[in-house]
């Protein structure tokens, strides 16, 4: 059974080393997970709040654990250590406490690999000073009153983040919303960037 | 949902082998009253153990002849249905210390010629499942496809994986908890003495006296009825709604929900006939299920031979074996790396909504169930 996948996971899967432990935060209909256990040989759970996505993700053979990563403690389901990788895909921006979320996954985890939006990206800074309005574009397309994104950061926020909390990014891939890159990316991540893979983990 | 599975005719398997019960006590014969549906295939792996829960039966799904109630789990069993019987063989069999039909206090003790009553042996968990493997071996089954059950049915399944670990392929537990809380206990506690208190109880010995408790056990029957509701749903269906039109200031009824809990307690007692020493016998059953004490405690380590995949499902209203408590069993099987998923269903009917209709709960279950069969045709 081979599946198409976004070029986001295509991205993660490259990270993964094969036959590793993997638990993915939010991991909707199990797309990523069925990809890496079929081309990784990985093992792992899934978690999701969402019922329809527990069954479909079920149907897909993924063991899915509906879970709210907002009320529950990572911490309750699994000991430190369990999984080489904790993964959370675009979901870091939505949770009520980014910084607490990330502490557990790097203590049940030996690493993370998380993407989320840049809000740093020259298009939002636009909107915000030209217009004096908040940012609406493709990679976050919602009004400021209904967006589910409530934690928004740029990527040097995030790498701020990371420092204080003696967090070290062992690997960054910066792309735009069509998940390619470009010598710009490179040299401006934080203003032509769209989207960011980390991969990070606790500094010894 | 599809059509039911049509008339269906309860067997009875006679073991001639006495059973050691977890008491010490030993059952030296007994019958086990069990039902099948749908077809055993060529490989003989598509067999699913049903357990039941406090008062239920052996009679899961279908009608009997004449009858025109269905099974309690009828919903979701049946051509089409989440466990769906084109696929599947499956099988439930009536626990020991019930009272219909498997060998219990109604039944007469082979040693004195007279109903067993007050002696029948306490029995366990483990004793159900103890007597289930017989079934098992009986029907040629070398390990079941899946065995499954909700509440004190989910704790029978868990025993399985404990006890069996190699006999069953998938656990699915549903509404359940690795052990009762002393809130669980005190509630059965009260059941119980509702029904020794019983001036007809007759220490148990009441079928010789020719009488039955009626009343302590519609009583406790109103007890434990009212840990299966939620107070939302009790709100909706009755809220403060008076029988009358008017209140009569007395200790006649008066509200709605009163008229039901006791209709509820009376039809137990009298219609359905179910008797006092079995429910006695279950409520203690329960009281007793701690797999883990003879782990040192250890939940985890319970599991640590458990071979089985696991499905666990808990109901967000469902106040007498919460979600925080199926959590607990995740926590349990995850630790071993046991393959599980666990869904939590939004659902306002407490305790009572793992034998009802919802399409999330029906959606969870068919996905899992849809695994299961998968699994049977590869092999």
């Amino acid at each position: 059974m081979s599946q198409t996948i976004t070029p986001e996971f295509q991205l993660i899967a490259d990270w993964i080393a094969p036959h590793s432990q993997v638990l993915d935060l939010g991991c909707g209909d199990g797309t990523l997970l069925s990809y890496l256990a079929e081309n990784r040989h990985v093992r792992g759970y899934g978690m999701e709040i969402d019922p329809q996505k527990n069954i479909q993700a079920m149907l897909k053979g993924i063991n899915v654990i509906q879970s709210n990563l907002n009320s529950e403690d990572l911490t309750n389901y699994f000991d430190p250590h369990s999984f080489d990788y904790v993964v959370m895909t675009q979901a870091l921006q939505v949770v009520s406490r980014p910084d607490l979320l990330l502490d557990r996954m790097l203590s049940i985890g030996k690493e993370s690999i998380i993407t989320f939006p840049n809000f740093g990206h020259w298009k939002m800074r636009a909107q915000l000073v030209l217009k004096g309005r908040m940012p609406e574009t493709d990679t976050l397309p919602y009004h400021w009153y209904d967006t589910p994104n409530i934690h928004l950061c740029t990527f040097n926020d995030f790498e701020a983040l990371c420092e204080e909390k003696g967090i070290e990014v062992v690997a960054r891939t910066v792309v735009n919303s069509e998940h390619q890159t470009s010598l710009g990316m490179r040299l401006w991540p934080n203003l032509l960037g769209e989207v960011a893979l980390y991969k990070v983990k606790k500094r010894n | 949902m599809t059509e039911s599975i049509g008339i269906v005719t309860p067997q009875t398997l006679h073991i001639d082998q006495p059973l050691a019960l977890v008491s010490g006590a030993l059952l030296p014969q007994y019958d086990l009253r069990f039902e099948t549906y749908g077809e055993l295939n060529a490989q003989r792996n598509n067999a699913i153990l049903i357990c039941h829960a406090l008062s239920g039966d052996h009679h899961v799904a279908g009608y009997h002849e004449g009858d025109d109630k269905p099974g309690w789990w009828n919903d979701y069993i049946g051509p089409g249905k989440p466990i769906d019987t084109n696929h599947f063989f499956v099988v439930c069999s009536n626990n020991l210390g019930s009272c219909r039909g498997s060998t219990g206090p109604t039944s007469i003790n082979p040693e004195t010629g007279k109903v067993y009553g007050a002696d029948f042996p306490i029995v366990t968990c483990r004793d159900w499942v103890q007597s289930q493997n017989q079934l098992r071996q009986h029907l040629a089954i070398e390990q079941w496809a899946a065995v499954v059950g909700g509440s004190m049915g989910g704790m029978q399944v868990m025993q399985w994986a404990i006890d069996y670990p190699e006999r069953l392929r998938h656990g699915i537990v549903i509404a359940a908890a690795l052990k009762l809380s002393a809130q669980n206990i005190a509630f059965n506690e009260v059941a119980r003495r509702a029904i020794m208190s019983d001036p007809e109880f007759h220490e148990g010995q009441f079928i010789e006296a020719g009488t039955t408790p009626k009343g302590g056990l519609a009583l406790a029957r109103m007890l434990g009825h009212l840990t299966y509701l939620s107070d939302d749903m009790m709100g909706a269906k009755f809220g403060r709604e008076l029988r009358a039109d008017k209140l009569k200031y007395s200790f006649d009824v008066e509200f709605q929900v009163e008229s039901y809990l006791r209709y509820q307690g009376e039809k137990f007692a009298t219609k359905q006939n179910f008797d006092a020493n079995t429910y006695l016998l279950m409520t203690k059953a329960l009281d007793y299920f701690d797999p883990a004490s003879e782990f040192g405690n250890d939940l985890s380590a319970a599991f640590a031979k458990t071979q089985a995949k696991f499905l666990v499902v808990s109901f967000t209203s469902d106040w007498r074996f919460s979600p925080a408590r199926s959590r607990e069993i995740v926590r349990a099987l995850l630790d071993n790396d046991i393959d599980v998923c666990y869904a939590e269903v939004e659902s306002e009917h407490g305790h009572d909504a793992f034998l009802l209709p919802n399409t999330h709960y029906e959606g969870i279950f068919r996905a899992y169930m849809r695994r299961v069969e998968q699994e049977c045709a590869q092999a």
